[in-house]
């Protein structure tokens, strides 16, 4: 009987440490990386705003993208250096320069391998729309320009993770404000595409537009 | 031992020996998370938290969050908490102190339990944490995160008493109203004074911020004023960017005035004459705000955790106490070697000392640490900015090594300096929802 008990915890001992997994064998897990991170973006990833994003739920290139844009300070040269020597970014993930305050500083901190773990941890947990106060005129507006000039990459009102361009549903006010803000002066790249549908909607809508569009993805649940 | 178990052993965590005791049953087994329920021993995971700030909520989280059979319990003396940071924006008016009020009450959400007492002594030896009220709480590891003590004796002429009549208001709450009060009965044309202690304080550009707060109010209702630092030290945390801020915001409204130039810093104070005394002149103030120097709070002294600095000297991958064993003590009163006394670093030390506390209640090896520090000091309503680095353990472990960071650039435009603000209130509310959610 007694045999049998010492049998019983070995088995689940052993059966438990293989369920474990480890952590890179001389590196900080992905947990210990990316929980450097919630003070400013909040518990789980998901930020209480109001300008911070909330960045679990993004795309594993997304972040990727942003992060490495962030660490080499914009230098395309660099960013495609690393994109090209990694066989996991080299079909999918395409250089875009993005402004920061912060996170160019903070992104230096990390290996490229310790960027990947970390947006692979942050794209595995579920994103959360934020409370806001919205304007559901504006929103409406919103929608209609969505539709028609935003749709084809911005899939199900800008919520899907999938096409890599970002969560833009229920995320915060301020932040999608920063970051069109930044689009429309070029100090943020855009697809070429993309370009052309923001001068579109311009063109069609005035500089409500933009505003619009903001209120239109914020007001996704 | 069959040779497919000794191969999974040869590949896993679990040394020989540690092996030998789980088989024997006296130590629980290895487990992630709540996975074998009925192998984990309740009676050797229990971890008594000292302190409900930064650190101590943070590190109760994520030891919670982290092996939910381990019993964590939070002693804190007050029934709530006014956080430090923001409190300079109560002083400066743009803020009510309501905002920086927190509540307890979501800890047994986590399954956490709150004992509301002081904590008298931490005694390593027993394992055993004793309250004012006579409470004994028994510990497998304790973390302490008791924040700081003040040295009023430091300064000649000023103590707890004479704190009501010039604050110090480094610890938020009651001080801070009584800083606010102050600032807002004084007359126009008066002199505040804000002196700024030696290395190393609790929050380094804390009494900087401090200055650009009052000087908005100043600016806004009582323009004729001045204000005067007079500061211990030579440079200060931030230095270029708030002499630039200073000037571009508020004129010539604030002075500071260097380590050489005061002798060192404030020496005297006589609050009936409302006088603050350097070794070569003697201020008339109409508001006097004394940050004193400092040192671990008297909890840590009273439990021989520090050491002939005043402060706790910790494993810097662990926070273990270098004095005493399943001690830990994170935050503002330990000596995190590399890293600055602020609230971020208080966090990230937190979830460090939690990882290294639930691997080592499970017998495993504490795992390797990474760590961060993000600062936002708020120079006006739309003019902020930062101090950030990434850190990690040394291999001698001697120091917590900063891998990258840096300051906000000084030519920074007014719409990133803008940014900067609403991403620090950002801050706030993650750290807080961190904290108290």
């Amino acid at each position: 009987m007694f045999i049998h008990r010492i049998l019983a915890t070995l088995i689940v001992s052993v059966v438990g440490i293989s369920f474990v997994s480890p952590a890179a064998a001389d590196g900080a897990s992905a947990e210990m990386l990316s929980n450097t991170c919630l003070g400013c973006h909040g518990p789980g990833g998901i930020s209480a705003g109001p300008a911070t994003p909330t960045i679990s739920g993004m795309s594993e290139l997304y972040i990727i993208g942003a992060m490495l844009a962030y660490k080499y300070d914009n230098d395309e040269d660099k960013v495609d250096a690393v994109i090209e020597a990694d066989a996991e970014l080299v079909e999918d993930l395409e250089f875009f320069a993005r402004t920061s305050t912060v996170m160019n500083r903070i992104a230096k901190g990390y290996s490229d391998a310790e960027i990947k773990t970390i947006a692979k941890h942050f794209s595995a947990l579920p994103f959360e729309a934020a409370e806001q106060n919205l304007d559901a005129g504006q929103a409406k507006a919103g929608a209609k320009l969505h539709e028609a000039h935003c749709e084809k990459c911005h899939e199900d009102g800008g919520s899907l993770a999938d096409d890599d361009a970002g969560v833009l549903a229920g995320q915060w006010v301020p932040y999608l404000q920063y970051t069109m803000a930044d689009y429309v002066s070029g100090d943020r790249d855009m697809p070429k595409k993309m370009k052309k549908k923001m001068e579109e909607a311009h063109a069609a809508s005035g500089d409500e537009a933009i505003r619009d569009l903001i209120q239109f993805y914020a007001n996704q649940k | 031992m069959s040779k497919a178990i000794e191969s999974k052993l040869a590949n896993s965590n679990l040394s020989r020996r540690n092996f030998l005791k789980v088989a024997s049953g006296t130590v629980a087994a290895t487990s992630v998370g709540a996975g074998f329920p009925f192998i984990a021993s309740a009676k050797n995971k229990r971890v008594v938290v000292v302190g409900g700030g930064v650190g101590g909520m943070i590190v109760a989280k994520y030891i919670a969050k982290g092996d939910s059979s381990v019993t964590v319990t939070v002693v804190e003396a007050k029934p709530d908490h006014h956080t430090c940071f923001m409190s300079n924006e109560v002083l400066g008016g743009g803020r009510d102190i309501s905002t920086i009020k927190f509540g307890y009450g979501k800890l047994s959400d986590h399954g956490i339990k709150l004992v509301q007492d002081t904590v008298t002594m931490i005694d390593a030896e027993a394992h055993k944490v004793v309250t004012a009220g006579g409470t004994t709480l028994e510990f497998d590891r304790c973390v302490v995160s008791p924040g700081i003590s003040l040295k009023f004796g430091a300064i000649d002429g000023y103590s707890e008493e004479a704190a009501e009549m010039m604050p110090h208001s480094w610890n938020a709450g009651k001080q801070t109203a009584l800083l606010r009060k102050q600032l807002e009965s004084m007359e126009d044309g008066g002199l505040v004074v804000i002196t700024s202690p030696g290395n190393p304080f609790r929050c380094p550009p804390g009494p900087y911020e401090r200055a650009a707060q009052i000087a908005h109010h100043l600016k806004h209702h009582k323009p004729k004023s001045k204000l005067l630092i007079l500061d211990a030290k030579d440079k200060f945390s931030k230095q270029g960017l708030f002499m630039q801020g200073y000037k571009d915001v508020y004129g010539e409204m604030i002075e500071w005035v260097a380590g050489a130039d005061t002798g060192g810093g404030v020496k005297r104070v006589d609050t009936k004459a409302m006088t603050i005394s350097t070794d070569f002149d003697d201020y008339k103030v109409a508001v006097g705000n004394i940050i004193p120097p400092q040192q671990a709070a008297k909890i840590a002294h009273d439990s021989d955790l520090v050491d002939d600095t005043g402060w706790c000297p910790v494993d810097l991958g662990t926070f273990e106490s270098k004095k005493h064993k399943d001690v830990h003590i994170i935050g503002d009163a330990s000596i995190a070697t590399g890293m600055p006394k602020s609230g971020y670093a208080a966090s990230t030390q937190a979830k460090a000392c939690a990882a290294a506390v639930v691997s080592l209640l499970q017998g495993k090896e504490a795992p390797v640490t990474s760590y961060a520090n993000a600062c936002y000091s708020l120079i006006s309503p739309d003019y902020g900015i930062s101090v950030v680095a990434v850190y990690k353990l040394a291999e001698d472990r001697s120091t917590i090594e900063k891998l990258a960071g840096g300051l906000t650039p000084m030519d920074a435009t007014a719409e990133a300096r803008k940014r900067e603000v609403q991403y620090a209130y950002s801050w706030f509310n993650n750290m807080t929802a961190e904290m108290f959610g």
